[in-house]
């Protein structure tokens, strides 16, 4: 089975725990006042969890039929199947770091994590000239919290928690 | 209207409005050339700076001027490196790149420049016309209305995804449907599916869906393919930006119609520059004689003309359907209606007449948008272009924490960084299975909408009676219906027919 059908599939499986959340938990929790209106919170859901099952049900089973394309793909284009000539490694490393960045960034302020993010990032990406990428990083990300926070005016803690700002 | 015009022209010229197109273009251009970062994501991430300016005429001119310099600088970087920032100037690498090959590098972006320019000027002409006369009609719209003008919106989008695409377009459609309905609505003041979440009560922000849909998945793919956006036998130094007067004359009446299809197109939700762009230059091909029909991917003036004017005329259409209805027709409009209800107006036939001086500053600083990408980008062009051979060790970071940034000075939180992080993977995936996300966006910024649209008609006549007791509801649901099933339609019938024909043989 095609990768798009088995997304197909999870999308189809998600609109029926959407479709039960909608149809059997929500409308106990409604105030009695409220049940004489003629939408209730769970009406527009209900509506697309069963709309999103049939057109779920349409791309799973094929029952629209896509064009074939037998053209080669080009090197700059994207394909799945050929995600084993990919870099993989390199992409889950950045998406991890890119996770650890969203938890440190309170605990150990801007300053710190952001620098180390792109030091890091460009690490994963193979650059080992770190006496260039290092300078770049920490200008870049003064100049950045400078702008966001006295340009913009929107607070951005800048050292680690245990330095009181 | 003129007194419109005037209303429009004192706000765009002070001192601020200008400024604020000159950096918009300015930082447009800058980061359309980027791989990975399309108009789409730019704007996503100046969102932040332009509520941050408090008054929304300053902060759409703002954006405007953004979206016509990432467009621009968009096309700059499929002409000279073959890699488009952005999918609407995919058919200006046609003829662009093969010029830049012949050590024309300069005159291709001139004439981009120029085609560029006179596409959104006229562009602008059209809307200046067509908008107020369809923000009339559209005052006689009540929310019963509403509601089936956006589910044509909705369908058309789908309608436009191409063949054996309209189911996914149409899936992605009720995704960002259900996602819109993650938090608390304003016509019930009740949580809903967010699993007890508190960082999901007041829903998921747009800035992050976007930026999780776009950006993120480019910078993805960037990493995953580096012959993606790679830099190649860069073209060298870029001199000589002048054209002859005989290509000058070839080219305006490619310019003139162009312009006008393309502005057209534009105006249809869910077509867009991209459509526009790959029709105009399929159009001039067909037109064109002979000889120059021949010169069609080596290197015409034509080919490079048409896709150029016809995909900025169509970003300026993309504007009538925003300012008049309310309802974006693109991704890049959703995000800006986005900002705009942010920034507290609400798009739709009332702005022109509550807030005139919004409306018509837009139109006016998209002259200057225009002007300004045409005298103070052109020459600039070999300077910014040396951004290109930033290396993409350097450059991928740095996409990223912007991507992050964007999410993170929207809402001041860190959980909404998981979520991007989240919902990245998954956008991810979904292009990797073919599935278009700009229906999704699209959904998403329209659901509350369509929602409040709907409980506000269904309280009004106590029930469903007004699809039936207002026809024009019915006749736009209908059309809806038939947007929708007319393309799978047409090709199953074509389909039998081709079968029928096999077993004839």
């Amino acid at each position: 089975m095609a990768l798009d059908r088995w997304i197909a599939l999870i999308f189809v499986t998600f609109c029926c725990i959407y479709g039960y959340a909608a149809f059997f938990t929500m409308d106990q929790l409604l105030p009695p006042f409220m049940q004489r209106n003629p939408v209730w919170p769970s009406t527009f859901p209900k509506v697309l969890a069963v709309l999103g099952v049939i057109v779920g049900m349409i791309v799973l089973l094929g029952v629209e039929k896509a064009e074939d394309q037998d053209d080669a793909p080009s090197a700059t284009e994207i394909n799945y199947r050929r995600l084993g000539d990919y870099k993989i490694g390199q992409a889950l490393m950045l998406l991890g770091l890119m996770v650890l960045y969203a938890l440190m960034l309170r605990p150990a302020g801007f300053l710190i994590s952001t620098t180390t993010f792109l030091v890091a990032g460009s690490a994963i990406l193979g650059e080992r000239k770190f006496h260039v990428m290092i300078p770049v990083a920490a200008v870049a990300t003064g100049f950045v919290w400078y702008l966001v926070q006295e340009v913009l005016g929107i607070f951005l803690r800048p050292f680690p928690f245990f330095m009181g700002m | 209207m003129l007194e419109g015009i005037f209303i429009g022209l004192e706000a765009a010229f002070s001192v601020q409005n200008i400024l604020m197109v000159v950096a918009g273009c300015l930082i447009g251009t800058f980061i359309g050339m980027l791989p990975g970062l399309g108009p789409m994501s730019i704007i996503a991430i100046m969102i932040p700076v332009a509520i941050t300016l408090g008054d929304p005429a300053a902060a759409l001119i703002l954006l405007a001027g953004v979206y016509y310099g990432a467009i621009f600088g968009g096309s700059t970087s499929s002409i000279l490196l073959n890699a488009p920032g952005v999918a609407g100037t995919v058919a200006t690498s046609f003829d662009g790149y093969p010029m830049a090959r012949k050590g024309q590098a300069g005159k291709a972006l001139t004439i981009a420049a120029v085609a560029s320019f006179a596409g959104g000027t006229i562009g602008a002409i059209l809307l200046m016309i067509f908008a107020p006369a369809l923000s009339s009609v559209a005052l006689l719209f009540h929310s019963a209305e509403y509601f089936a003008l956006m589910v044509v919106g909705l369908s058309a989008i789908a309608a436009f995804a191409g063949t054996g695409q309209v189911a996914k377009a149409l899936m992605m459609t009720i995704l960002g449907l259900i996602l819109a309905t993650v938090g608390e609505g304003a016509l019930f003041n009740m949580p809903r599916f967010t699993m007890g979440m508190l960082d999901l009560q007041s829903g998921i922000s747009f800035i992050t869906l976007a930026m999780a849909m776009f950006a993120l998945p480019e910078a993805m793919f960037l990493v995953l393919n580096p012959a993606r956006g790679a830099s190649g036998e860069g073209s060298g130094k870029i001199t000589n930006l002048r054209f002859s007067r005989e290509e000058g004359k070839a080219m305006i009446p490619v310019i003139g119609r162009q312009s006008v299809q393309g502005f057209f197109i534009g105006v249809l939700p869910g077509a867009g520059a991209t459509i526009a762009s790959f029709l105009g230059y399929a159009v001039e091909r067909n037109i064109a004689k002979g000889e120059e029909q021949e010169e069609f991917g080596k290197g015409s003036v034509k080919g490079l003309a048409a896709p150029e004017t016809a995909n900025n005329a169509a970003c300026t259409g993309s504007f009538v359907p925003l300012l008049t209805l309310g309802i974006p027709g693109s991704g890049t409009t959703a995000i800006l209606l986005g900002a705009l209800i942010a920034l507290n107006v609400t798009p739709g036939p009332r702005l022109m007449i509550d807030t005139p001086e919004i409306f018509w500053a837009v139109i006016i600083s998209m002259f200057i948008g225009n002007l300004v990408l045409l005298v103070l980008n052109l020459p600039l062009i070999p300077y910014i272009a040396k951004i290109l051979s930033i290396p993409r060790n350097y450059l991928i970071p740095f996409i990223l924490f912007f991507t992050l940034m964007g999410a993170y000075i929207g809402q001041n939180n860190a959980t909404e960084l998981l979520l991007l992080v989240g919902l990245g993977v998954m956008a991810t995936i979904f292009r990797f299975a073919d599935y278009p996300l700009a229906p999704l966006l699209i959904g998403f910024i329209l659901g509350t909408m369509l929602e409040d649209n709907f409980a506000r008609s269904m309280q009004l006549y106590r029930g469903l009676d007004f699809i039936l007791e207002r026809p024009m509801t019915l006749g736009l649901l209908v059309l809806a219906a038939l947007l929708v099933l007319l393309p799978s339609y047409r090709a199953r019938r074509a389909r039998k027919r081709a079968e029928g024909v096999a077993d004839g043989d």
